[in-house]
Formats: C-alpha cells, structure tokens, sequence
C-alpha cells in the first residue's frame, strides 16, 4: 500500500477495505522509519494525524464522503497552518505560528484531507536543491547522497519515498516541477490565478502558484480540483477562471490528433545525454499514441533566467522586509538601536542565499539601476509571453525536459550559484508566462529520475493532463519506486 | 533686489471610509492601540491586501471636483522603507500612474481668483503611529491606523506666497469636508501637509527647494513657510548655497530644524505591486460618481448670493460645509419670507452657540423647523429680536420650540398701547426731573425714557409702540 496513489487508497476507502487511521498510522510509520535518512518533514505531530484521521472515519460514518476523504497529504514548510509551526525552514521565524490557515489549507480539511505534517524546502522556496533550508538539507529517496531538488525538495522525496502519497508544493521558477522532475514523481503547476496565494508565505507574488506532488497524473487533478477557485480575499487569484473536468481529463489514453511543440530551444547541448534520450523516447511514444510533433521555437528562451532572477529577487526583496524582528520572528538580544535590531535579527534570521537576493533585487530596484534591471526583465517577461502566444497558435502543448540534468550530488553546487540557478533553465519560463505546467516521471539517466514537462496554454490543464495521463496509461515510469524504500511497511 | 517665493504643496488627506484600504479592519478614531487590525494591516506572513472600493470612488469624486482627469486605468506601487510602524516594511501607494491627474483649485487672493493647479491625486495606505514620549529605551507601537487610506494631493509650485498656500489650503479643506470624502480634522491627523519651499529672484528659474514635512494646522504652516523663507534668503544673501533637504517645523520653539538631507533621502526603490493588479474603472462608473457629485462651495456661495440675496460673507459661511448648507436651505424652505434673517439668525446666533457648545450644525439641539419657529414669531411681533435671543438660549438649552418657551415664561412682546401707557406713565412719575429736562429741550434723554420702559417691561414692551407712545405723552 505505502506505494499505492491517492486514488487508490480512496477506493479503498470507499470500499471500507481500510480506514483514514489505518492509512495515516501507515504513514506516520513509514516517516518514523525513513525520515531521518531523508529529512523530508521538519515537522509532523503524530498525535495531531491520527486525530484528523479519527475525525474522518467518524465523518464518513455519518455522512458521504468528501472528495479527499481520509487521504493523507504533506504540506510544505510555506503553507501557513493554525497547527503546529510554519517557518518556512527559516531561522527568522524559526518561532512562528500562524494564527490562520493557508486558503489551499482550508480547501483541504473542507475536502476532508488529512494534513501530515510540514516538508522540507529551501529558506523561503529560495533554492533548486533544498540545502538552503535552516533545518538541514533534503536528500533524494533515489540516492541520498543526491539532492532532491528544490524548493519543494521535501515534498518530492517524501512521496517518492512513500512516507505520504501526496503533498503540496509552491512553483515560482520550477519548485514543484523540477524537484518532482529529479524524484521521479508528478508535480503540477497551475496557471497563475487558479489557486489562492493567501496564507502562503510570499517568495515572488508574482510568480508563485501552488500545486499538487503526487504519484500519478489523476492525484494530481484530485488534489487541484480541492485547491482552486477564486479567493475573494487574494486580488490575483482570477475570478471567473474557465473551468477544467479535472478527473475527467485524466480518462483520456491516446493522443490523437494532439499537436505537440518541441521547442528547440529546450534540445541543446550541455543538457544531459541521458535525459535528452529519455525525453526523445518519450516524445516517440507520444507518436505512437496519435499525436504529431512539431518543431517549434520559443525564441527568447535563453534571457528567460536573467530575467527571473532580476524580477523574482525584486519582489522578495519587498516581501521579506515585514521580516524585521518588530512583531514577530525572530529579534536579535539587547538591540543597542533600532538599526542594530533590525540589521543583526535579519543578519541572524536569514541565511545565504536569501541575503543574496534581497541584495540582488534591491539593487535592481534601487534609483539609477531600476530601467536596467527590473524594466528591462519587465520587457523580456512580455516577450516570452509573446512566445508563448505564438507557439500556441501552432501547436495545442508543448513538450521538453523538465531538468538538462538528473538531479546532482549535495554539496556539488552550493558554492556556484549561477549554475545552481541554470537548474531552473526549463522551468522559469513557465512561471515568468503564468502558464499551467506539469512534471512526469519519462525514465532514467544515470540510476536517476529523469522528468518530461507539458507546458499548455493559460487554463488549459485539461490539455496537460489528457496528455500526462494517456502517456502515463502506456508507460510504467511512474511506478518505479526508490529501492531503499520499497519494503512494504513502516520497517526499514 | 526682491525676492519671489515659490510654494508647492502635498497633502494627506484621510479618505473617510468604514473600512481600510486593504483589509476590513475599522477605521475608528481613538480606540485602545492595536485593537482594529488584523493579519493583513499587521503585514503577516502571506497576507494579501484587497482594495477598498470605496476609497477609490471618493477618490475619483475628488478628481471630478477639481475638473482633473480620472485614469481609466491606475496601478498601485510599492514604497520600501524600514519603520517599525510599517508593517510591511513597503507602503502601497501609487507612484507611477496615479488614479488622477491634472486638475486646479481657484483661490482667493487680494488681487483676485488665482489658479492653482493640481499635478495629481493618488490613493496610498497609512502606516501606524510610533510613541516615544514618556518612554525610556523602547518605543511603543499603535498600528490602529496602519492601512487607513489615504489621498495624497499634490500641487503644482503655483504659490508665490504663504498666504496663497494657505487660501489654497482653505479651499482644498473645504471642498474636502463638502464632497465628503474625508472628516479632515487636522487634529487627528486627517488633513497633513507637506510644503515645498523655494526663493528666486523674479524671472530666474526655479531655487534648491527644501520640504517642510508633516504640518497639520494652518497656523503652523503658514508660520512655517514665513520662517523657511526669510530663513532661505539670509543663507543666499549671506553667499550660501540653500541646501535640498527636509524639514521639520518645532511649533514650540518657532523654527524648523534639519530632519535629513538629500543624501540622506531614502531611494524608495519603487515597483509595481505584484499582489494588487492594475485598478481599472469604466467611464460609465466615472459618469456615475459625477452625476451623484453635489453642489461645490463654489457654486453654492454664488447662488446664495444671486437667489438669497446674501452678503458674501454669510454666503461663504453657510456655504462651508455640505450640512451648513442644507440646514440653511431648509431653514428657508421653513421660513421663506426672509432668507437674509435666517442667514443671519443661522451664521450669527444659532452657529456662534454651537461653536461655544463644541457642536457641528448635524448635532444642533434646535432644528431648522424650529428655528423658523422662533424666527417667525419675529416676524409677526410677537417677540423682539432681543427676546428671542434669549428665547434661542432656552431653545437649546431644553429643545422645546420657540412658541412653548414664549408662552411658559411669558414673553409676548406688549403692543396694547393701554397696556404700554400705564407703564410709561409709571415711569415719567418715577422720574419727574428728566421728565422736565426732556420738556426743556433735552432730547437725549429720550434714550433714557425708552431704556427705562423696557427694562419695566422685562423687555416685552413692542420697541415701535414705546417709541412712538413716549413721544406723545412726554409732549
């Protein structure tokens, strides 16, 4: 079972075969095995579980089912929940209880979810690799001396290693896709606008969308069709979004007639030899499942990173100022001033990488340097957006890597940043155009994962999960499961 | 060589709605610190503001009232800066396209209606109150007033005077209180100002302009520019350079002092507020506020004037705020024959014991009908004028009508000539010296004689008749 999808488990609820506690001590099981090889969770309250799972089964007794019944599901450290901490894995608010839930948050307890505990993610969702998190790195379930990708790198390995069959992530470069992508899990992103951002600690507003980690494409749309709508109390989440069949899109098992772009921008030397042949049988099989490939170009592909990394630190640096140890979070001892408290708490609560780009997107702001900068990452965001536009004219989705490169080794590159960031090369796009995107398991380079990205048009996941799911339907890269992990309980 | 002063002005101007701009919380004046705010105002993590419309349609009201243009399409911005009474550690504000732009405001000056235009109105939030009095080592923080909207108005440097900055500052006050859009009690912070002052030889360009900051009475502020100025040309007559910085004026010791120069200013590093898409609004919605716009003071004053036939100064004074005014119209609507007695009973007696009382024109005790009330039985004799005065005290003292109050305390003016006769004959035999020096020719003490007959009528003698009775017995 611990392998098993959502919707599985579900059935099997449905079918009295088992109950929300029998699932949910399975699992509490499972992460007090595995989870100090990994570190997925920085936070579970095992009594905590057990009760939402209590509460589940007495609900279902009463009434009819909701439509995440009794289903386990992580969340990352950035999500704010009433239970337990929310820290974001951040020594600033290594202290921090949100007094509200997250939107997404409320949407699940409504569906009936029961909330696992908090996963690990680089501070702030700043990181492809999870090593900027204050509460240790993440390791990968498919070699633990590997990074499980980043930000949402906790979520990732968590249920690739089965210690719960779904989590939440947040994407605002790629954290859902890429860490799914290096994990060998599935990891959606949805158009920006679907999906509430209130309650989620801001990174980039305007780039940030949650999404669902699961094990199949169909959990996938089980736990998106929970999390959007409209937020009356979140301006940017878009009233009156087009709707999507969500489980109905996954029915589909051919591609007929499906006109698929393969942009060469994404098919470039350097990229991983093994991950270009495994996303190459991938588009074949597509073939043999009645779609047509078309060559296409997204022409300003390559400034897309400069870009993200100009616009995406711009808007933390604003967004992490309410950080300043005056009303919460963390506060330095004896301040001698008000300009020692506020340099030493965040000199003290922020690590690294997140001082690296509150540095960067001030700078890009500042007076002098702001057309630059941030104007000039402005225009190249409408291009790219263009691009899309364009393509999209052409073909119904796009396919690519998710990743040029399986996923590395720790440590391998902390100290270089801007290689870090190429880990992103594939992704940002997505997020810069606020495109719905999806990750999936497509076979293995080097022993490890490697993952096939749809990218769709703004509000048509139905197209991306009509194609992730015929294309899971005729291949088993999505029940692969880690070796080390495999046994079936909670032993390890 | 003489000198030109020239004056631009930023004002802040509270919009009076229920709620704040981008929360629920309420935006009550004076209650406990902290209790009117929420995870938004308090800027918790993932928070996100929604905008209240309401401030945007008084906003726009403002606009139309100042014949500017109204952006059909607005953004909002981030303004960075670190305070602790900044939650967010960024202001919303609008930087880059404010919701209007372009508009003037007529003033009077000694030479005529001056124009004074006005570069733009932009919608900001608050930020909360810092309090270091009385404290040793910490400061305390009140974030009651964190996110309250406000309008920022900010002038062309039009003015050439501190007495044209400050008319320009009546009037804006004034048009404000009477569109409603804001209580602008300078006393609680609702109506600030910000002055931009610069000198100039006459015909030069522009001077190096310093910024006093943060002024909320006209006194002050008109103290202020006065002192900036004269301090300005001693620093250029003396063979130095005024410096670009802002300034802080001390209403205690009468000067204005450094608060941090140009090197100093912060770089707010403004950028577009990614939570809080562009604002648009249709033309049909800008007709709409346009169409529901009242009466300006302007044009009230003017009709006053032409239909009531007002002095300009009652006109100006019943013109102040929206409720002067229709509590004057009603108050002729009750008593139509004479608009000018009311205006004067209205501005003269009626709001001179409400200012003592401290009460605005909406809490008056005595209503417009019953004012009429009293002003009618002037009208038909009943009561002198002087009478009434004192029957208007006992009206608002106890809310009863004037009719009541003249008929408890017996007040009815005496017109019976017997009546009158006996009185004043009661008085010639108290007084028979004045009585033959007035027949000797003393005409003066007729005063007398008049003074006398009232006071023992307790005033209630009809003026007219005692005149004319003591006339003709005294012949």
């Amino acid at each position: 079972m611990p392998f098993s999808s959502l919707s599985d488990i579900k059935s099997r609820l449905d079918a009295g075969e088992t109950s929300a506690v029998e699932v949910a001590r399975l699992y509490l099981d499972r992460i007090a095995a595995h989870n100090d090889s990994l570190n997925a969770f920085v936070y579970i309250d095992a009594h905590h579980v057990l009760a939402q799972a209590e509460a589940s089964d007495k609900y279902r007794a009463e009434h009819e089912a909701r439509p995440l019944e009794g289903l386990p599901i992580a969340v990352k450290d950035i999500f704010c929940t009433q239970d337990g901490p929310t820290r974001c894995c951040s020594r600033i608010l290594k202290d921090f209880h949100a007094p509200y839930d997250a939107q997404v948050i409320t949407h699940l307890k409504e569906a009936g979810a029961v909330l696992v505990g908090k996963t690990n993610m680089d501070e702030f969702a700043m990181g492809s690799s999870t090593e900027t998190s204050a509460f240790g790195v993440c390791r990968n379930p498919w070699d633990t001396d590997a990074i499980p990708g980043g930000s949402s790198g906790g979520s990732a390995a968590a249920v690739a290693a089965a210690l719960t069959p779904a989590a939440l992530g947040t994407d605002t470069g790629g954290s859902i896709r890429q860490p799914a992508s290096v994990c060998g899990i599935t990891g959606l992103k949805p158009t920006y606008g679907r999906v509430s951002r209130r309650g989620i600690i801001a990174f980039a507003s305007s780039l940030d969308q949650a999404g669902p980690m699961t094990r199949t494409v169909k959990d996938a749309a089980m736990i998106t069709a929970a999390i959007s709508g409209h937020d009356s109390r979140d301006a940017t989440s878009v009233d009156g979004a087009p709707s999507v069949d969500w489980l109905g899109a996954c029915d589909a098992t051919d591609m007929k007639g499906l006109k698929i772009g393969r942009p060469k921008e994404y098919f470039v030397d350097g990229m991983d030899a093994g991950v270009r042949a495994s996303v190459d049988a991938a588009l074949k099989q597509c073939e043999a499942l009645g779609a047509e490939i078309i060559d296409i170009s997204l022409p300003h592909t390559g400034y897309a990173v400069a870009a993200y990394y100009v616009i995406a630190p711009s808007e933390a640096s604003a967004n992490l100022s309410r950080y300043d140890g005056v009303r919460f979070g963390h506060r330095c001892d004896n301040p001698e001033d008000l300009l020692d408290m506020y340099t030493r708490s965040r000199d003290e609560g922020f690590g690294s990488e997140v001082k690296r780009r509150i540095l960067t997107g001030a700078f890009a702001l500042s007076s002098g340097y702001y057309d630059a900068y941030y104007l000039k990452a402005q225009q190249v965001r409408t291009l790219i957006q263009q691009d899309f536009i364009k393509a999209f004219e052409e073909v119904d989705i796009i396919a690519t890597p998710t990743s040029p490169v399986t996923a590395f080794k720790l440590g391998e590159k902390t100290d270089d940043p801007l290689t870090m960031y190429l880990s992103d090369i594939f992704t940002i796009a997505v997020n810069l155009a606020g495109l719905p995107g999806l990750s999936q398991p497509c076979g293995f380079a080097n022993g490890m994962p490697v993952g096939l990205q749809w990218i769709a048009p703004a509000w048509r996941e139905d197209l991306i999960l009509s194609a992730a799911s015929a294309y899971e339907g005729a291949t088993e890269w999505n029940s692969k499961v880690p070796a080390a992990f495999s046994s079936n309980g909670g032993e390890s | 060589m003489s000198w030109e002063v020239v004056i631009g002005l930023e004002v802040h101007c509270q919009i009076n709605t229920k709620t704040k701009a981008f929360c629920g919380c309420s935006t009550e004046f004076g209650a406990e610190p902290n209790t009117q705010t929420c995870p938004v105002c308090l800027g918790m993590p993932g928070q996100l503001p929604v905008l209240n419309t309401v401030a945007v349609d008084k906003s726009i009201l403002t606009g139309l009232a100042i014949d500017a243009t109204i952006n059909l399409e607005s953004k909002f911005d981030r303004k960075n800066y670190f305070y602790p009474d900044l939650p967010k550690g960024y202001q919303i504000s609008q930087f880059a396209v404010p919701i209007v732009e372009g508009g003037y405001i007529d003033i009077p000056t000694k030479d005529g209606e001056k124009r004074i235009g006005v570069t733009r109105i932009h919608m900001e939030e608050d930020a909360g109150k810092s309090m270091h009095e009385g404290l040793e080592a910490v400061s305390h923080i009140d974030l009651n007033r964190s996110g309250v909207p406000l309008m920022e108005i900010v002038s062309e440097p039009d003015m050439r005077s501190a007495d044209e900055a400050i008319a320009y500052l009546k009037q804006l006050h004034q048009l404000i209180r009477f569109l409603e859009v804001s209580g602008a009690d300078m006393e609680k912070g609702q109506f600030r100002c910000d002055a931009n002052v610069s000198v100039r030889h006459p015909g030069d360009p522009f001077g190096t302009r310093t910024e006093l900051k943060n002024m909320n009475s006209f006194r002050f502020i008109k103290q202020a520019i006065d002192f900036e100025v004269m301090r300005q040309i001693e620093v250029i007559e003396d063979g130095g350079k005024v410096v670009q910085e802002s300034r802080l004026w001390d209403s205690v010791k009468n000067e204005s002092r450094s608060m941090r120069s140009k090197e100093e200013a912060h770089d707010y590093r403004y950028f577009p507020e990614p939570d809080l898409p562009p604002l648009r609004v249709s033309q049909e919605e800008v007709d709409a506020i346009k169409a529901g716009m009242p009466e300006l003071p302007g044009q009230l004053r003017k009709r006053f004037e032409i239909e009531f036939g007002l002095s300009p100064y009652d006109a100006d004074v019943l013109s102040q705020t929206r409720n002067l005014a229709v509590w004057y119209e009603s108050l002729v609507a009750a008593h139509p024959a004479d608009p000018k007695r009311c205006a004067n009973w209205m501005a003269n007696e009626l709001l001179g014991r409400l200012k003592e009382a401290s009460e605005e024109i909406e809490n008056s005790p005595v209503s417009a009908e019953s004012l009429a009330g009293l002003l009618d039985r002037i009208a038909d004799n009943t009561i002198s004028g002087k009478i009434a005065k004192d029957v208007l005290d006992a009206m608002m003292a106890s809310g009863s009508d004037a009719d009541t109050i003249i008929e408890e305390k017996g007040l009815k003016q005496v017109s019976d000539s017997g009546a009158i006769d006996a009185i004043i004959k009661a008085v010639m035999d108290a007084n028979p010296e004045q009585v033959e020096g007035y027949r000797g020719g003393k005409d003066k003490l007729m005063g007398f004689f008049v003074g006398q007959v009232m006071k023992a009528s307790k005033g209630q003698a009809n003026p007219g008749m005692v005149n004319q009775r003591l006339k003709e017995l005294l012949k």
